[in-house]
């Protein structure tokens, strides 16, 4: 094997406590690096649609519509009050009852929503409830008379929401949204409670069967997230300057 | 410029009243604005002058009476404000310009967006439009890079550019210093004389005096005079009037 590997599986014997498996172990290593895979995968998607649920809410709460301004009221006071772990296993172990399945073989029934498939639902649900009160924070800084001017150079409500208060609401709210962005990639982790094999899931396969990685697995897993935050934060502030409009305030 | 009473009246007014809540802030008020005509309304903080002429454009509602612009009722329950505000330009006393896009975008989003025309005829438009209000070199300039007079004459390129038949001035000149103030009144004085039919708030007596055809003078919600420059300022009968002019003149 080569050299990495080698020093690896030297230390693990020198130091029992500090079996860096996946460095040397092929099974090991591929379950760290789908791991790593299924989190950055459902990161993406949840953020994404968290994002989207984000936008479309905080439309639909300025609407003149009585009942769909409470629906997304009703909507956001559930998922901002209950705990997100909770949320996942009702979405997956009750809700997850009454979706049809299909069979692929004649034999076994398959839910057409997987447990990746849920975990994306249920923390983009959790995640957008806090994005619409971020972007409606954002819309309501957007000065009245700037849609007024908006609306009598004879904008409809759409254009003007799109290509006058959502972009200068965008600059408001990204530092909020910055914060819930990071707290929704680390709570990707609790996907683990519904078997997504993430990176938490995948790790904690491995120190159970492995007790001399749980150390170096424990600490993987933190670098991973550290890594991870950061390139989003990086990532984020680099779109915040990209928007920044000269002689204005954000 | 006046000696416009053979023509259509563009914009009529009858007895109109508006409250905000239990405020009555106009308690009927009538005038007509024929084509081509400038209009002046003076008259002190809080008489109505600026919901009455936002009235006109529909940014306001109103209780009771009738408002007539181009021939469209803004009465009628099924308005259709699209129509009404490609034919009614509005500017306003803070610019309101889209912060976030330059002078030339914020001229010439509305006619690509609402009128639906191709860009590149909008931009020669914009271009000529920004050589008129005397902004060329400021094409690229996002409005917080220019100063308020350059952010107001913009403006009123950016209503110019939906080819209105109907200019709205509320009290433009407002947060301008005395300076800036004139270059925004150039503007508007050159628009007058191409004929546009101006509507403007305004506590600039001089402008008022040379540029307008009739002056109406608003006081707690009612027209309390009304004339010509020529007799208005110097032959007011009514005592409320009076004691304004005296106060500013």
């Amino acid at each position: 094997m080569d050299l990495l590997a080698d020093f690896f599986r030297q230390i693990a014997e020198d130091h029992p406590r500090w079996n860096f498996i996946w460095m040397y172990e092929p099974v090991q290593q591929g379950k760290v690096l789908s791991g790593i895979w299924m989190t950055i995968e459902l990161s993406i998607a949840c953020l994404a649609l968290s994002m989207v649920i984000g936008v479309v809410g905080a439309f639909a709460q300025g609407s003149r519509n009585l009942i769909l301004r409470s629906l997304v009221q009703g909507y956001i006071q559930f998922f901002r009050n209950t705990p997100p772990y909770v949320q996942l296993l009702f979405f997956y172990f009750a809700l997850g009852q009454f979706t049809p399945t299909y069979s692929p073989d004649g034999w076994l029934e398959v839910p057409i929503i997987s447990n990746v498939g849920w975990a994306i639902i249920s923390l983009s649900f959790f995640a957008g409830a806090f994005n619409i009160e971020i972007f409606r924070a954002g819309i309501e800084a957007v000065p009245e008379s700037t849609r007024e001017a908006s609306e009598s150079l004879g904008f409809s409500r759409k254009q003007t929401y799109r290509y006058v208060v959502l972009p200068l609401a965008l600059r408001v709210s990204l530092p909020a949204l910055n914060n819930n962005l990071v707290n929704l990639v680390k709570t990707t982790t609790q996907a683990f409670g519904i078997a997504v094999p993430e990176l938490l899931y995948q790790s904690v396969t491995i120190w159970n069967d492995y007790p001399s990685a749980l150390y170096p697995t424990m600490l993987l897993v933190f670098v991973v997230y550290v890594i991870l935050v950061g390139v989003l934060v990086m990532s984020m502030s680099h779109w915040e300057r990209s928007m920044r409009i000269p002689g204005y305030g954000v | 410029m006046s000696g416009s009473s053979d023509k259509e009246p563009i914009v009529s007014i009858r007895d109109v009243h508006k409250y905000f809540g239990d405020l009555q802030v106009l308690k009927g008020v009538s005038f007509e604005v024929m084509k081509g005509e400038v209009v002046c309304i003076i008259g002190p903080s809080g008489s109505g002058k600026s919901t009455l002429i936002r009235c006109i454009n529909a940014l306001n509602d109103i209780q009771s009476g009738s408002i007539e612009v181009c021939g469209i009722d803004l009465t009628d329950p099924k308005l259709d404000r699209l129509a009404l505000r490609k034919r009614v330009g509005m500017v306003f006393q803070q610019y309101n310009l889209f912060p976030h896009k330059t002078a030339m975008e914020n001229i010439m989003m509305a006619p690509i967006l609402v009128l639906k025309e191709k860009e590149d005829e909008v931009r020669q438009r914009a271009r000529a439009l920004m050589k008129r209000v005397r902004l060329e070199g400021k094409e690229d300039a996002y409005p917080g890079e220019l100063s308020g007079g350059q952010q107001q004459r913009v403006a009123i390129a950016r209503s110019l550019a939906m080819s209105p038949d109907v200019m709205l001035f509320d009290e433009v000149t407002a947060a301008l210093d005395p300076e800036t103030v004139k270059e925004v009144l150039v503007t508007i004085k050159e628009l007058a004389q191409d004929g546009m039919t101006c509507i403007l708030v305004t506590h600039e007596m001089g402008f008022a005096r040379e540029v307008a055809d009739h002056i109406y003078f608003t006081d707690n919600g009612i027209i309390v005079e009304h004339g010509p420059p020529a007799t208005f300022f110097t032959d007011a009968k009514d005592p409320r009037t009076k004691e304004f002019l005296s106060q500013i003149l």
